[in-house]
């Protein structure tokens, strides 16, 4: 009972990391059919920004330092929210219809958000802007010229190109005048430690189990996440634009839903949720530039296990690989059947946390040929597209 | 698809006889005559001009330019975007690493085993002696592992996006179990320390000279692979799987066929690319698993062109040697580099450089004939 209870626990601590993770991958895979391979470095980003506001609190003093994590959760959802939008609006917008081009965009921005926390400094930060203020805002002040179709190639070549030199020679006369204190990277490639606060260090025993509160924080913020989700989707006019979309994209324009809006939205809420994920995946273990690289492959599976368009089948679908992957890598199931020499040694074989992925893998694989379109599938005869 | 200029251009340009389509068997000589004069001056030129050490660079991108035709037959004409093709690289790679391993005296296992108390040769190793069964495995047991999973998935009808992630999620199965079966397979660490292969150093100029015209003579065989399957009646069954899978379906056609076949044949391909990537760079790990080297791979097509054989050789070769310039000067920009890639690929060059060639050049071509002969028109005669 004790062994059913723990791995249970367990299993599901696991599995509300993999959920939270996933919550956003799958409401924008739904809508879009995007799966955005940047979404472990948008929970990268969102872990980034808990370590800035930790530090931040930190000089507070005594009762505030503690409480770093509930503006964390927000400033990680609104970074992430902003970046996403902007990944929405500068990159995916542009390949609607062609998902495999997006899973590569993605990644090459997967990559560049990758190194960009390794290497962003002062001179790095400062160039960034420069060349954004000089190339947009020359973009805006230019675009109000009547003859600006005619001269929009020429101009925004010439934009770039001298935006690029003026951000590229500043940044280096920045870095030779001051050196060191603008060209100290910010992060670095090392790990980041994120300290949980002090009140989630405990746990809580229940008979012979011992909950910790970190896991049960995590439980909690997940929870909280779905209802909020929940009540967004279903409640909310947007969420209602959002369900629309998702069901039938053409409809939906036609009857004049800004589908455009509609995706940048669910973009952003998406990425968002990353952020929120991020957070609890700080309060796990140490955070650094390839943290998100550990979570993608895991919540892909969840997607495709718990099939598109239903909250629901993401909730089953994590808390089941949750719960698959402890209970193989703790060689529980090993306990359960000790009469059976060969099913024994089988399972001990599979009995380590990455040796319980092959096997979780093989049953996703399995359960595919039963249900190829996921847990939930959608009812009547969609396109077959 | 959008016609660049009108067929009836011929006239008002007056582009020369040899410039308009040519007969196909009268093409197909002029490919066969480029490709010939391409691998002598591979095998003849290139070792003069270049060292030893760029020459043995050529040589392992030469090996993962069939891993891109590989890809660019299952992407870019099947439409399969497989994210998994470190794994059947990495196998091929370890079935000629496990034979190359097991060049010892009678009696002896590699040394590695010591370091975790193995005695005994792990049973699946045996098989390894033998050359001939190595040569087999190295094209086989990819392409049995691509079968059997691509028929799991691809019955159901799973294709697209959930494809990939698919495959990619095999790579970290591939790669969590060669990482941490140490006492199988030398986990993290990988085979290296070669020896000799044949009774020959795998070190000394002439073993490696004989691994380059290998490798260059594999591309060239690839490469009339790839292009016998992807012309005829197979290779349009495949554009169309690609274009529209339903319609090739009402058609009579099953695609489970072709597409379980096709994906075979491209993981084969990369089995054979891996072994002879390990022959010249000494050594196959589990990294070769990781997911990001998969992706790679898929970019290399993507710069040179999807559905253009040509493409994804040239892709292969340009894109890393860029990474070895690039990693060699400036290590922390190439992760930049590379995702900069992505994104201009496939939002500025959908077709590759290839297909830019195609369309862009041709357009380039005709302004610049109509300038000419603007130019004659006006001057005095």
């Amino acid at each position: 009972m004790t062994l059913l209870l723990d791995s249970l626990f367990n299993g599901i601590s696991i599995g509300t990391v993999l959920l939270i993770a996933a919550l956003g991958l799958a409401i924008v895979f739904g809508l879009m059919g995007v799966i955005n391979m940047a979404h472990g470095e948008l929970m990268m980003l969102g872990a980034y920004t808990t370590f800035v506001v930790q530090n931040a609190f930190r000089p507070l003093g005594d009762p505030w330092r503690d409480l770093y994590i509930f503006p964390a959760l927000v400033a990680a959802f609104a970074v992430t929210a902003l970046v996403g939008l902007a990944l929405e609006r500068g990159v995916i917008r542009f390949l609607y219809g062609r998902p495999l081009e997006t899973l590569l965009a993605t990644w090459g921005v997967s990559l560049i958000l990758q190194q960009f926390v390794r290497s962003v400094n002062w001179v790095l930060a400062l160039r960034l802007g420069a060349f954004a203020v000089l190339f947009f805002g020359g973009w805006w002040l230019l675009s109000r010229r009547a003859d600006w179709p005619r001269l929009k190639g020429w101009v925004l070549t010439l934009l770039l190109l001298l935006s690029t030199a003026i951000a590229a020679v500043g940044g280096r006369v920045l870095a030779q005048t001051y050196a060191l204190a603008v060209t100290q990277p910010w992060f670095g490639a090392q790990n980041k430690d994120v300290t949980a606060p002090r009140w989630l260090g405990g746990g809580i025993p229940v008979g012979n189990l011992f909950l910790p509160n970190t896991r049960l924080f995590i439980i909690a913020l997940t929870i909280l996440c779905i209802l909020g989700l929940y009540f967004f989707l279903q409640r909310t006019r947007w969420g209602l634009r959002i369900r629309a979309v998702t069901q039938n994209r053409a409809m939906s324009a036609c009857v004049g839903i800004p589908t455009q809006k509609v995706d940048a939205l669910t973009f952003a809420i998406g990425s968002g949720l990353a952020g929120v994920a991020g957070v609890a995946v700080s309060l796990l273990g140490s955070v650094g530039p390839n943290t998100g690289q550990n979570y993608i492959v895991d919540t892909f599976m969840v997607v495709v296990v718990g099939g598109v368009g239903k909250l629901l089948g993401s909730i089953v679908a994590a808390l089941g690989i949750g719960i698959a992957n402890f209970v193989i890598g703790s060689g529980t199931l090993a306990l359960i059947f000790p009469n059976v020499p060969i099913l024994t040694d089988t399972l001990n074989f599979f009995a380590t946390t990455s040796m319980a992925k092959v096997m979780v893998f093989a049953l996703i694989v399995a359960f595919l040929q039963v249900r190829p379109r996921g847990l939930f599938p959608e009812k009547g005869r969609t396109v077959d597209a | 698809m959008k016609l660049v200029h009108p067929p009836r251009a011929d006239h008002e340009v007056a582009v020369p006889a040899a410039e308009r389509d040519p007969s196909p068997s009268r093409k197909l000589l002029w490919e066969a005559g480029i490709l010939v004069l391409l691998v002598l001056a591979l095998i003849f030129v290139a070792p003069t001009v270049l060292s030893g050490f760029r020459l043995n660079l050529l040589g392992r991108f030469l090996a993962l330019s069939i891993v891109a035709l590989g890809i660019d037959l299952i992407w870019g004409y099947t439409g399969m975007l497989s994210l998994g093709h470190g794994v059947f690289f990495a196998l091929g790679g370890y079935a000629l690493g496990m034979h190359l391993k097991l060049q010892l005296p009678e009696g002896q296992i590699p040394e590695f085993f010591s370091l975790y108390g193995v005695t005994e040769l792990p049973w699946f190793w045996y098989p390894f002696y033998s050359f001939p069964f190595t040569a087999v495995a190295v094209v086989l047991i990819p392409a049995l592992v691509a079968a059997a999973l691509g028929y799991l998935v691809v019955r159901n009808r799973i294709r697209g996006v959930y494809f990939s992630i698919l495959t990619q999620a095999t790579t970290i199965i591939f790669f969590n179990f060669f990482n941490g079966q140490q006492r199988l397979i030398n986990g993290t660490n990988g085979l290296t320390n070669f020896q000799t292969l044949f009774g020959l150093d795998v070190n000394s100029s002439e073993m490696r000279f004989a691994v380059y015209v290998t490798t260059v003579v594999a591309v060239v065989l690839a490469y009339l692979l790839c292009r016998w399957l992807t012309s005829g009646l197979f290779g349009r069954i495949l554009v169309a799987i690609r274009d529209d899978e339903p319609r090739v379906r009402f058609s009579g056609y099953d695609p489970t066929g072709f597409k379980v076949l096709v994906f075979a044949v491209s993981a084969a391909l990369a089995g054979i690319a891996g072994a002879l990537f390990t022959l010249q760079t000494g050594i196959i790990s589990p990294n070769a698993m990781a997911v990001p080297f998969s992706i790679e791979m898929v970019i290399w097509v993507a710069v040179g062109g999807r559905a253009s054989l040509v493409g994804a050789v040239l892709g292969a070769l340009l894109v890393n040697f860029a990474k070895s310039l690039l990693s060699e000067n400036f290590p922390e920009i190439w992760l930049f580099f590379q995702g900069g890639l992505f994104l201009l690929v496939v939002l500025v060059l959908p077709d590759g450089l290839v297909g830019w060639v195609r369309t862009q050049g041709r357009q380039l071509w005709v302004t610049v004939q109509l300038w000419r002969r603007r130019l004659a028109n006006t001057s005095p005669a």
